[in-house]
């Protein structure tokens, strides 16, 4: 019965084995009791690396921010009880934005589990609803096999977060190590190709529209199908939109690009979207922020063709004509492929005529705002911010009115370039998702755009900035107020400001200066730009950028919550 | 509408509660749920019964089939099926009432399979609606205790679920 048996490693070996193996650079993460024999393993060796947050919420965001910038897998480790509990706004944030993510937790020891440990929370049952998938490892023989596994479902189909959580006993168990190389589970086998006959469908409704609108979410940033998807739109001279997600799958300074759509989209590109005969969406998901209310959206009749790796995400709120399951890239490549093949050529006076519809609606220039404002506009604040970083930026955001006037204003030429929670809107993002796409791309120009409420939510991370010498440089649109929720509240309740007065603030270039950055305040409009060129000139120093902005400025255009995508309210009409 | 939805799935811990953790956060109705190991103890079989629009019912079956650890998901009311339910039901059944309980019980080709000094316990097979007729038929107030297992459904035929 005897055979020859490799040595065996414990379970914290083989954690940090499978880890070297996936080729996992980073680990975002912070120790306690349920992890302390994985962070033995990550001392005695220096192949992962290791980056120390303040709060495990940061370690989460840092991971994803990690992965958005790179199209790798953000990976972070936290504790049990409150690191997993903590962590879980940050894997609830990567979810709803399909960020592959693996996170590693510590448990109590399995004989521990279910009898209200110390630390002890069902780190399985409370990421359930907020994961694409998640293990409890109870038998160090299946360890690598899960680890593989996570790692698998994290990227493969419609990606996600995966959770692993590993009782502390399991991390002392020994048993052989074999690192799978492939993995297939016979419950899951996520469509790659789109059906051929939905392909030419697509490319003959396509061909036949008069007045063709093309709109992409976050899936062609996540699938890397950017070239594709302007290879595709270029070919056929239609016009293009993103989501606030897929802002940079098409290059915004292209004249066929109407900017973004939705609840604070361009007035063309919602014109667009209400009026078009033949639509076309590719990775996107046709949520409340992009169509509002869809019963207004049916009204106008259209075709619409609907590219997508999730089934689930097709027909959910808006039903289409022509479903086509698959990886974006994949898709787009057949359809190219037949467009090119096929003599037909896209209706070139129908195209004509609408696009004089759609130069009249950008004619309305409804982006406009106070260029002469003595008070800082915040809308100034991110044109400059453009112009000085060459429009070549990792930007950043945290949640509110700067995430709108950045997705707006700062035009996105390629991809993985604009980082924000776009489905969750998690303020305090913003700060450590900029350490992790900086951390991905070392040398690369990295700032957080962020407003004086959000930052406040992740700012001990200025620590970690300051340790792993991160030279973000934070643009903090300081207006005083919680500007989204003050903007509802003018707009809806009766300009009864409840709570959203952001007052005591601290002073943020002392604050700064308090973690060993450097912090700037800035309150006139002549400053801006030369606080920002000094700002992004200095390499190896965070930068906080404190800028006074106009408090009274609104986000526009505007689609009220329940109304139509056409029903906007712009600056012009208060 | 009813629908009456089979699922495959991995015979593993948690793969319930993921089924009916989607129900609940997507607000999805369940009416009966029910689950087993099959033959291959690695797989488990579902039954759930749920309402909905046929837009409602479309993407329960898309969400379920998202899930990682199911492996096939139909909906049986799509065709032609056979569904069945198991009620154990507790009645009074003292001197009096004896003969005309087990005739009842006859009518319904329930069994009695357990009886004491005044009481009788009739398990009883069949799709829903039977069981709730029997219900119906018997006086509210002989019913002590009623416990059903909620409806296991089958394709007919050649219709199968299998991997």
């Amino acid at each position: 019965m005897d055979r020859v048996r490799t040595a065996e490693l414990t379970g914290a070996e083989i954690v940090i084995r499978c880890l070297q193996e996936e080729g996992v650079e980073y680990v975002f993460g912070y120790p306690g009791g349920a992890v302390l024999y994985l962070y033995d393993e990550l001392f005695k060796q220096d192949k992962v690396k290791h980056v120390l947050v303040r709060h495990e919420q940061g370690a989460a965001h840092a991971a994803d921010g990690y992965s958005r910038a790179s199209n790798k897998v953000g990976v972070c480790l936290v504790t049990s009880g409150p690191g997993v509990t903590n962590a879980v706004t940050g894997i609830a944030t990567a979810y709803m934005d399909s960020i592959p993510m693996v996170i590693i937790s510590g448990q109590v020891p399995t004989a521990a589990i279910g009898l209200d440990a110390f630390q002890e929370v069902d780190a399985v049952g409370i990421t359930r609803p907020c994961v694409k998938h998640n293990f409890l490892v109870k038998d160090v023989r299946l360890l690598a096999a899960t680890i593989k596994k996570a790692f698998y479902l994290a990227t493969t189909g419609r990606p996600g977060p995966v959770l692993v959580d590993i009782p502390k006993d399991v991390t002392t168990h020994k048993t052989e190590f074999h690192y799978p190389e492939e993995i297939s589970l016979r419950s899951y086998n996520p469509v790659r190709k789109g059906h051929s006959g939905q392909v030419k469908k697509a490319v003959q409704l396509l061909l036949e529209a008069k007045r063709p609108m093309i709109y992409t979410g976050g899936g062609v940033v996540l699938s890397n199908a950017s070239a594709q998807l302007t290879a595709l739109v270029r070919q056929l001279g239609f016009p293009c939109t993103n989501t606030l997600m897929g802002l940079g799958g098409y290059p915004a300074t292209d004249k066929q690009f109407l900017g973004m759509l939705g609840m604070h989209g361009t007035y063309e590109a919602n014109m667009a979207m209400q009026n078009c005969d033949v639509l076309l969406a590719i990775g996107a998901r046709f949520d409340d922020r992009v169509i509002g209310n869809p019963q207004h959206f049916a009204q106008n009749p259209r075709k619409i063709v609907h590219i997508d790796i999730d089934p689930s995400s097709i027909s959910k709120r808006v039903k289409v004509d022509v479903p086509i399951v698959g990886h974006v890239p994949d898709v787009l490549d057949d359809l190219i492929k037949l467009l090119r093949a096929g003599a037909q050529q896209p209706d070139a006076q129908a195209l004509a005529a609408w696009w004089t519809q759609i130069d009249e609606w950008r004619g309305r220039d409804c982006l406009k705002y106070d260029r002469t404002s003595k008070i800082i506009k915040p809308q100034f604040v991110i044109e400059k911010l453009w112009e000085v970083t060459g429009g070549d930026a990792i930007v950043t955001s945290d949640v509110g009115q700067h995430q709108m006037w950045a997705a707006q204003f700062y035009k996105f030429d390629k991809p993985r370039r604009w980082i924000n929670s776009g489905g969750l809107g998690t303020m305090g993002f913003g700060l450590p998702a900029a350490m992790g796409a900086r951390m991905a791309n070392p040398g690369a120009t990295v700032a957080c755009v962020t407003g004086e409420s959000s930052i406040q939510m992740c700012l001990q991370e200025l620590s970690t900035c300051k340790q792993y010498r991160l030279p973000i440089k934070i643009i903090n649109l300081n207006n005083r107020y919680m500007g989204m929720v003050r903007q509802w509240q003018e707009f809806f309740h009766g300009n009864r400001y409840s709570e959203s007065y952001m007052d005591a603030l601290p002073d943020f270039v002392k604050l700064a200066e308090g973690y060993g950055h450097r912090g700037v305040l800035v309150d006139k409009p002549a400053d801006v730009e030369p606080a920002l060129r000094d700002a992004f000139k200095r390499k190896d120093e965070l930068v906080f950028l404190d800028f006074l902005t106009d408090q009274t400025e609104n986000v526009f255009p505007m689609v009220p919550g329940g109304k139509g995508i056409s029903e906007m309210i712009l600056a012009e009409e208060l | 509408m009813r629908h009456i939805i089979s699922i495959l799935l991995e015979n593993e811990a948690g793969a319930l509660s993921r089924v009916s953790g989607l129900f609940s956060a997507r607000g999805y109705n369940i009416e009966s749920l029910t689950v087993a190991p099959t033959e291959d103890a690695s797989m488990s079989r579902m039954t759930i019964v749920t309402t909905g629009s046929e837009d409602v019912v479309e993407q329960i079956t898309k969400q379920l089939n998202k899930l990682i650890e199911v492996v096939k998901v139909v909906d049986l009311s799509e065709a032609e099926h056979i569904e069945r339910e198991l009620m154990l039901i507790k009645v009074r059944a003292s001197v009096k009432e004896r003969e005309d309980m087990k005739r009842m019980a006859d009518i319904f080709r329930g069994r009695v399979i357990d009886v004491s000094d005044n009481t009788y316990t009739i398990e009883l097979t069949g799709d829903c609606r039977k069981l709730d007729a029997f219900i119906q038929t018997l006086d509210a107030g002989a019913i002590i205790e009623t416990v059903r297992t909620g409806a296991s459904g089958i394709g007919r035929g050649n219709r199968v679920l299998r991997v």
